[in-house]
């Protein structure tokens, strides 16, 4: 998801009689529902995990950013740039909501751009795709924040509480990022035929790398084993996946498009679709850097970094005149 | 220069006559653009009408280890309730 393939250093899950007494006390409390606060005591695995995965998801906002930012300058009226700006904006307060929750972890904020910039970090496979027309924009928001919220939504009950806690927030915003999406594609379909082509020719573009954003699947991992223990994770990658496709399905119907799946049926038996794999190897690709846009996102990350050195500088310099100043005139007056 | 910004607690009043809560924190370089920058990362949909900020490092916190010996005495001190008390339908309201 928008923290994909999350490592734990489990090798295997162990059961209650194998901890320690003070192990087992905390993972009671994680099976009682109980949240897990920054000082308490946790298990180094349990924080490592949190602060990879919270990371991974805050460089993804801030990094989902970017493909975003693309149209802003060329939204088709001012009313669909306003909104598109309030929603950019948006992904940068969750991205600092999430660093906010891992910097209760022990690491900082300085280190975690650190690991981004240099590569070290991941971010979300789908923010490597570019956003060629103004139907990317509305697929994003259908589609890419559709499959967040869905992965977004159990993240609510995690076990730990600051992590939780953005979750609760992010979660309400991220319905009028759907909808803006969802309607701007209303408003396409109804265009010209050269515009409902944009929008089906977005739709076959971003659906299955919306797929891979819930990762391959997992019921054999250990990590996603030991990270559901924890319950830092609620659901495995191929239910929640599963959910998407089956929410998404009707949506595209209404819109008269066509999901670009040949294997797309609805299973009575079952309740749900069956669909097709999604191409792992590209997935993997990606996330190993060579997606069509990895090495564009990362630069424009580093240049909005480096271009604003000047500007922070100067907050600093004022705050550190102005604090002189306030020293200078207490003594005074005394 | 590039040292990290301090960080900052969050408060905000959601309403006229509530108390301010804590809503989260970020960084800024002094207390005016941690009130900025709070009002761009938590009050972007009419959240508040009012901002506190608080240096993080200013703030003393109870260790969780305390728990039990600063809650726990008020366990059994259950005549602190009014429902501790019978009183008969007949005195009427109280
Ligand atoms: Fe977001
Ligand atoms: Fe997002
Ligand atoms: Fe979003």
């Amino acid at each position: 998801m928008y923290a994909q393939m999350v490592k734990t250093d489990a090798a295997r899950v162990r059961s209650l009689d194998e901890m320690d007494p003070v192990e087992r006390a905390f993972q009671e409390r994680v099976d009682a529902g109980q949240k897990i606060e920054p000082k308490e005591w946790m298990p180094e695995g349990y924080r490592k995990t949190l602060v990879r995965q919270i990371s991974q998801h805050a460089h993804s906002e801030i990094v989902g950013q970017l493909p975003e930012g693309n149209w802003i300058s060329r939204a088709p009226t001012l009313e669909r740039k306003a909104i598109l700006l309030a929603k950019v904006q948006d992904e940068a307060g969750h991205g600092l909501y999430l660093y906010c929750a891992a910097e209760t972890l022990g690491i900082s904020r300085d280190q975690m751009y650190e690991q981004l910039h240099s590569g070290k970090a991941k971010y979300s496979s789908i923010f490597n795709y570019p956003t060629l027309t103004w139907a990317d924009i509305g697929a994003i928001g259908w589609l890419v924040d559709g499959a967040a919220i869905m992965n977004q939504v159990p993240l609510q009950r995690c076990s730990y509480g600051p992590y939780a806690r953005a979750m609760v927030r992010i979660c309400k915003e991220e319905s009028f990022h759907q909808r803006q999406g969802y309607d701007a594609l209303m408003r396409m379909v109804k265009g010209t035929p050269a515009q409902k082509a944009m929008v089906q020719d977005a739709l076959n573009r971003w659906w299955w790398p919306s797929l891979m954003m819930f990762g391959p699947s997992d019921d054999a991992s250990v990590h996603s084993a030991q990270s559901m223990a924890w319950k830092i994770k609620q659901n495995s990658n191929d239910e929640l996946r599963q959910k998407f496709v089956d929410q998404t399905v009707p949506q595209a119907k209404y819109l008269g498009l066509t999901v670009p799946d040949p294997d797309l049926k609805w299973n009575e038996e079952k309740g749900g679709h069956d669909f097709g794999e999604p191409d792992w190897e590209e997935f993997f690709n990606v996330i190993a850097g060579n997606g069509p846009c990895n090495a564009e996102r990362l630069d424009a990350r580093k240049k909005a970094w480096n271009d604003g050195a000047w500007f922070r500088d100067g907050l600093t310099a004022h705050a550190e005149k102005a604090a002189d100043r306030r020293a200078a005139a207490k003594i005074a007056a005394e | 220069m590039s040292s990290e910004w301090p960080l900052w607690e969050v408060f905000i009043r959601g309403q006229h006559g509530l108390n301010h809560r804590h809503v989260g924190s970020l960084h800024a370089p002094d207390a005016e653009m941690a009130i900025n920058n709070a009002r761009d990362v938590y009050t972007r949909r009419n959240e508040g009408v009012s901002i506190w900020v608080v240096r993080s490092s200013e703030i003393t916190a109870s260790a969780p280890s305390e728990k039990g010996p600063l809650f726990d005495p008020s366990n059994s001190k259950v005549y602190r309730h009014p429902t501790f008390f019978d009183i008969p339908d007949e005195v009427g309201h109280m």
